[in-house]
């Protein structure tokens, strides 16, 4: 008997035992399957060049997507402002999926609401269920603000949204100026990156077009667009803006909403952009968007406002981190501070120190469009190869994109640009033309597995190792942590490589 | 429990209904109660439509039969049917544990394979794009043994009609093709997905298989099938291990690891074992009025039950199989003794809060008084009037019950019952722990397991006292703020 009180076994290593390994054996016998050598031979043939061409030209089957779907994109930006409540007009289970989703990788509560739609609701519309659905989560949490949006059955018949929320305030669900901004984010266009373009251009609309007169002042403003790393990053922002000495609104943000302490008291609203920082948002002098996917209408909006604007693709590394720098400094016509000049220097000089690892290694990469870009052009500034860079909700644009970043560089000319494929489309890709490794999510986790990939933890979402959000990624100080993060997985791997015979297994590398 | 702390009680389920609108706490004051002993029920209304906007745990049908009852059959394609997000948000997330497949090749469950409608497919409908699916799945992944359709919202607003579209598929590739009709909005939780996915596995596979030959399974006094059991962590590995040690075989394991071919072969058991009751219970009659197979519920959580479970299924075998649970009960015994001792003293006379789903809520509840632990207040999120029946069986006099609780009110309820531990979901685990309370994920063990059968129980009970008495929880406070 494996299981004892003194050393207790879980799954991790219970199921290795002889006794479990003789019971899979019987229930084996009893399934049916087809034979080893058929399992093998259709293992082998998954990953050859034959299965890739019939992979790759699918037309309606997706299999294993790197993107969710709107809806969790609005609730991300929705929760980035204060004491606002997210509200979908739709299905239950959709809400209930979003919040588990994003405390999956946060590791923190995720406060959303559902109108709980159910077989009547679509029959006859979900005009009751928003009326109560409003009135309940405005008197049970309090919030400052509800922030609508809808999933799929609410725009397949047609919910008309304003009439309804006309309705709540008429009814006295709501007070009569009680902000409620709407949009629609259905889950069969586009992906969470559009979803949050749409919920911050609703709550943009919302407060803008009541009447407020554009009086431009100094301040600048910032939409970080869906990132994972928005703890981490959103506060460096903030350093950053701190040390220039410029006055940044952050458009959305989840950073201490995603990073409430415990301390015996549960805040399920915190931080965040207040409403009049919102209003006054309008008066700023530019806008960025740190990544333009997310944030192309919002942007577009801004502009007409008379705005300058600047879009961004998750800058990281030395000349992403520069640009940017620069371009607050345009903005503003505040020169670099000193202080960044130096981390600037101290990123160089860790990025000349590591050199000799970082160069030449090759790369695969997926996650948002954004991400991609942003990624690839950090990693050509250390010598590496990128592969295959794939993202399955970036478009033709985002190719023509990424084609002209990779020409920049001898380093990009191995590079294969994949924009719309998903994972399992990636697995044929480095089955065929493998790269040293993968940078991307969890879901990466399969091309270790199924064909000794090591992966990268870079992006959203992250539901296996925990707290890497905390840790910034954009900066140069962000920048380091993302080098450090690639130089670990390097080494690492080689002194697994090295630890049998020994040789090579060094003490200083 | 005395007079004045039930009144204590009540009073607190007051104060909570007097913070919503007076029509929403009327409805809700239906799903709140203190249990008297002696009652029939708990005293709570439940299966009935979540109240708009106070934040429900529940999920929908989508999740209850692709999500539970479906998803784990290992050697079937699943498709979510519809747009992204359902198969996305559910991918790889239940732990339902499979063996000796090779993802991709014979085993699809840690995979999200999905239609991913868009705009077109909502206005032109999803039939023509469902028939090319099942083509490239075929094309890709040969050797699947059948394939699911699992209809996402859309699917069912928009009329489209994949009834035909499996049947005429399912011909041409000569392998069951089902179609599962568990759109979101329909019923009011997971629950009527179950219903669901039993009712389709029902006309789609087992009866179906009926006139099937199955020309290499030579049937045996002593067959059985567990049912209700997901794997969760390796459960279903460890309460098979159990019953076979009693001299039983094993013939089909739902859903957890399960097979095609023991789907099909449901109906040759001699009886039928169910541990979910909520989620499988309705297959379990059927295959009794129409294969005349019985079927009886277990409960494997913590060696009380266990040992009267085993006892009750024995009953239903000759001389041999009793005094093979016997054999079984002294071998793991002194085991779980040890256990015992080892962590009771750390436990006793802590109290637990469970907010769960099927089973859980009572189920577990034993296993707790196995280690000296009491459940101060337990509810489920989609259960049925005859699972409310079934948990007074478990709980004691002035427990608190709650039925599709929100969040809002299991805030309150923590903070008045001050339990020692609370066990939920994801959704709940970081608030509840910001609160300073300690918490274990009861869905997916937390990331552990297994937690069914004697192999499970020390396992149980080594992350209820490293939840309960982890030095976190004596620091929440910092020292400055004590001093005060």
């Amino acid at each position: 008997m494996p299981q004892s009180a003194d050393k207790i076994l879980d799954h991790a290593q219970l199921f290795n035992e002889p006794e479990y390994q003789e019971l899979f054996e019987r229930k084996h016998a009893l399934e049916n399957r087809a034979c080893p050598e058929e399992i093998a031979k259709q293992l082998a043939y998954t990953k050859s060049w034959e299965y890739r061409e019939k992979n790759l030209a699918r037309e309606a089957l997706t299999i294993n997507p790197a993107k969710a779907c709107q809806p969790l994109g609005a609730m991300f930006a929705s929760v980035g402002f204060a004491r606002t409540l997210a509200f979908n007009h739709g299905s239950q289970g959709c809400t209930a999926y979003f919040r588990s989703h994003l405390a999956r990788h946060f590791k923190e509560p995720c406060a959303a609401v559902s109108t709980s739609m159910t077989e009547d609701a679509a029959v006859f519309g979900g005009m009751q269920n928003l009326v109560d659905g409003l009135s309940n989560a405005y008197t049970v949490y309090k919030p400052d603000m509800i922030a609508i949006s809808t999933t799929c059955i609410a725009e397949v018949i047609g919910d008309d949204l304003t009439s309804f929320i006309q309705k709540a305030h008429k009814e006295g669900s709501i007070p009569e100026e009680f902000p409620t901004p709407q949009a629609h984010t259905p889950s069969f266009v586009g992906s969470h990156i559009n979803g949050y373009d749409a919920a911050i251009k609703s709550v943009l609309t919302y407060f803008w077009e009541k009447k407020l007169e554009r009086v431009p002042n100094e301040k600048i403003n910032l939409i970080p667009g869906f990132d994972g790393f928005a703890v981490g990053n959103n506060r460096e922002l903030r350093r950053i803006f701190a040390l220039f000495g410029i006055d940044v609104t952050i458009i959305s943000d989840v950073s201490d909403q995603f990073d409430t302490p415990t301390d015996g008291k549960y805040r399920m609203f915190d931080g965040g952009t207040t409403i009049d920082q919102v209003k006054d948002a309008l008066n700023a002098k530019a806008t960025i968007a740190m990544q333009k996917y997310c944030s192309d209408k919002s942007l577009e909006y801004i502009a007409g406002k008379g705005q300058e604007t600047a879009a961004l693709h998750y800058p990281m590394g030395l000349g992403a981190t520069d640009e940017f720098l620069m371009k607050l400094s345009e903005f503003t016509g505040k020169p670099i501070p000193e202080s960044l000049e130096m981390e600037r220097g101290r990123l160089v000089d860790a990025l000349a120190d590591s050199s000799g690892w970082l160069h030449g290694k090759s790369y695969s990469i997926f996650g948002d469009p954004d991400f991609c870009y942003g990624m690839v052009r950090f990693l050509l500034e250390m010598g590496a190869e990128p592969v295959h860079v794939l993202s399955t909700n970036g478009g033709k644009e985002w190719a023509e994109e990424m084609k002209v970043l990779l020409a920049t560089s001898p380093y990009g000319a191995r590079a294969q640009v994949w924009p719309g494929k998903d994972l399992w489309a990636m697995r044929s890709l480095l089955a065929t033309e493998p790269s040293d490794f993968v940078i991307g999510s969890t879901y990466g986790k399969i091309f270790e597995k199924d064909l000794g990939i090591p992966l990268i933890r870079l992006t959203f979402p992250i539901f296996d190792r925990h707290h890497h959000h905390r840790f910034p990624t954009w900066g140069y100080q962000g920048s380091l942590s993302v080098m450090v993060t690639i130089l670990d997985k390097i080494l690492d791997e080689l002194d697994r490589a090295t630890i049998k015979t020994g040789i090579s297994f060094d003490l200083v590398r | 429990m005395e007079a004045e702390a039930k009144a204590a009680r009540r009073q607190m389920i007051a104060d909570t209904l007097a913070e919503y609108p007076p029509k929403t706490a009327k409805k809700r004051g239906k799903h709140l109660n203190v249990y008297d002993e002696g009652n029939p029920d708990c005293g709570v209304k439940s299966n009935i439509k979540s109240v708009p906007g106070v934040m429900t745990v529940r999920g929908c049908a989508y999740a209850g039969a692709k999500g539970v009852v479906w998803g784990p059959i290992k050697d079937m394609v699943h498709i979510s049917h519809g747009p992204v997000g359902c198969g996305q948000y559910s991918w790889g997330q239940r732990r339902n544990y499979v063996s000796g497949a090779v993802t991709g090749v014979n085993s699809w469950v840690v995979m999200q394979i999905t239609s991913d409608f868009q705009e077109k497919d909502i206005v032109f409908g999803g039939d023509k794009k469902l028939v090319k699916v099942i083509d490239e799945i075929e094309t890709l992944f040969p050797l699947n043994k059948g394939i699911s359709v699992m209809s996402e919202c859309p699917v069912g607003l928009i009329g489209d009609d994949i009834e035909s579209v499996s049947k005429r598929k399912s011909k041409e590739i000569g392998k069951p093709i089902a179609p599962v009709r568990c759109e979101g909005f329909r019923g009011v939780s997971q629950s009527l997905g179950h219903h669901i996915a039993n009712d389709v596995m029902r006309d789609y596979i087992i009866d179906p298989a009926a006139n099937k030959e199955e020309p290499d399974f030579e049937p045996t006094p002593y067959d059985v099938m567990i049912i209700g059991d997901y794997n969760i962590g390796g459960d279903a590995w460890a309460s098979r291990k159990l019953i076979e040690e009693m001299g039983l075989r094993v013939i089909g394991s739902w859903s957890g690891d399960a097979s095609a071919a023991e789907v099909e072969r449901g109906r040759k058991a001699k009886i039928n074992l169910i541990h979910c009751y909520r989620s499988m219970n309705y297959i379990c009659r059927h295959m009794e009025e129409k294969y005349g197979v019985p079927w009886m519920e277990f409960n494997f959580f913590g060696p009380t039950r266990i040992a009267k479970s085993l006892r009750a299924i024995a009953e239903h075998f000759d001389d041999k199989i009793k005094e093979g649970a016997e054999r079984v009960i002294a071998k793991y015994t002194p085991m779980t003794d040890a256990v015992i001792a080892k962590y009771r003293p750390r436990l006793e006379g802590k109290k637990i809060m469970l907010y769960v789903g099927g089973l859980r809520p009572r189920h577990v509840s034993d296993a707790y008084v196995d280690l000296g632990m009491e459940v101060t207040a337990t509810g489920y999120e989609f259960a049925h009037a005859d699972d409310y029946q079934r948990t007074t069986h478990y709980i004691k006099d002035g427990t608190v019950v709650y039925d599709d609780a929100s969040e809002f009110e299991l805030e309150r309820i923590a903070q008045a019952l001050k339990p020692d531990l609370v066990g939920s979901g994801i959704k709940e685990k970081y608030g509840t722990q910001k609160l300073g309370f300690p918490f274990r994920q009861m869905h997916s063990w937390d990331y552990s397991g297994p937690y069914h059968g004697y192999d499970g129980f020390p396992i149980f009970a080594r992350d209820m006292d490293l939840a309960i008495n982890n030095p976190v929880w004596r620091m929440i406070k910092a020292p400055w703020k004590k001093a005060e």
